[in-house]
């Protein structure tokens, strides 16, 4: 039940609860700033063309995120 | 206009950044999150037309205006829209840089009444740096339409700041947010923020750095918050910090600092 995966591998369309972030220093800063805390539900919104990034709606706010970036947030899949 | 080294470096920022020129009561800053309604809160204070638009970094640099409120003259500083003070974007420098060096009479954090939870971590941050806050929850009538209550009482209760709901917009709650604004640059009400309080191993390095800072910087610039970011290894704050205060000051904190990491 518990499968621990990245954000990035999330599909769109899909909600995930953030279990930790990987991130250290200052990129770690920004997504806590962004919400992005252990317990947030996060909504896969949608990708561009190419992939990369990935827009989320995190906390009523839609942010994009690199997939180097989202790869670093820790989530469950959440249905 | 922005923070240039010659407009607010050391030799002038005495001067222009403290603004307590005979010009004006009180300087005010405007911080909050992009999207917030900043600018066009701004806009209604001041009568002004600052280009408002919806793109990230769009106030990038701050943006000056003036309004008189009973009989007393107001400078507001609207400062970029920024989630955080604490990673280091040209924005947030600007931002933190204004609301810790300039030290303005009061600090309005403007709030998205739509989406509060997003918005309460640059109020806590701020009202980290300074106790002089205003909380101001904008939007609201926009949160009225999505049928969401904010009970104003108890977020000012909780966060031991003023808070106004306001619609800047329609101009709704505007004279109960100069009222406040008043209150506080004014010194009638003393806001006692609510601190987050650290865990044991940082609030004991706090308690050893603390009054060393406040020897070395003063009274002016809050201690335990320069303690915080000096324990967070900031670098660019060091570097702030050599550009705005007193050679002295920043001559005798930085080995101070260098010892707190050791």
């Amino acid at each position: 039940m518990s499968s621990i995966t990245t954000l990035n591998r999330m599909s769109n369309g899909s909600f995930a609860l953030v279990t930790g972030i990987t991130a250290e220093g200052l990129t770690r800063r920004r997504l806590l700033d962004l919400g992005l805390v252990p317990g947030t539900k996060v909504e896969v919104i949608r990708r561009s063309p190419v992939g990369d990034p990935i827009a989320f709606n995190i906390r009523g706010a839609v942010i994009a995120l690199r997939r180097e970036v989202a790869g670093q947030v820790l989530v469950t899949p959440w249905n | 206009m922005g923070l240039t080294y010659q407009s607010t470096g050391k030799l002038t920022s005495r001067v222009t950044l403290h603004t307590k020129s005979a010009t004006y009561d009180y300087v005010i800053a405007l911080a909050g999150n992009p999207n917030t309604g900043k600018s066009t809160l701004f806009n209604a204070l001041t009568g002004l037309r600052q280009h408002t638009g919806n793109w990230p970094g769009k106030t990038v640099q701050r943006a000056e205006g003036t309004f008189q409120h009973n009989s007393r003259q107001y400078k507001i500083i609207d400062l970029p829209g920024t989630y955080s003070l604490l990673a280091n974007s040209a924005d947030e420098e600007v931002a933190r840089d204004f609301i810790c060096f300039a030290r303005p009479d009061a600090t309005i954090v403007v709030v998205d009444a739509t989406c509060l939870e997003r918005n309460l971590n640059l109020a806590l941050q701020v009202m980290e740096i300074t106790s002089k806050v205003v909380v101001c929850v904008n939007l609201i009538d926009e949160a009225r339409r999505k049928k969401i209550r904010i009970d104003i009482n108890k977020l000012s209760n909780r966060m031991g700041v003023p808070v106004v709901a306001t619609a800047a917009r329609s101009g709704e709650g505007l004279p109960r947010l100069l009222e406040a604004i008043e209150d506080v640059a004014g010194g009638c009400i003393l806001p006692k923020p609510k601190l987050v309080r650290y865990g044991q191993m940082v609030e004991e390095a706090v308690a050893w750095l603390e009054p060393r800072v406040r020897d070395a910087v003063g009274e002016d610039i809050n201690a335990r918050w320069l303690a915080l970011r000096l324990l967070d290894g900031d670098i660019n704050l060091v570097k702030a910090m050599e550009k705005y205060l007193n050679d002295r000051e920043a001559v005798t904190v930085i080995p101070v600092a260098r010892e707190g990491w050791a």
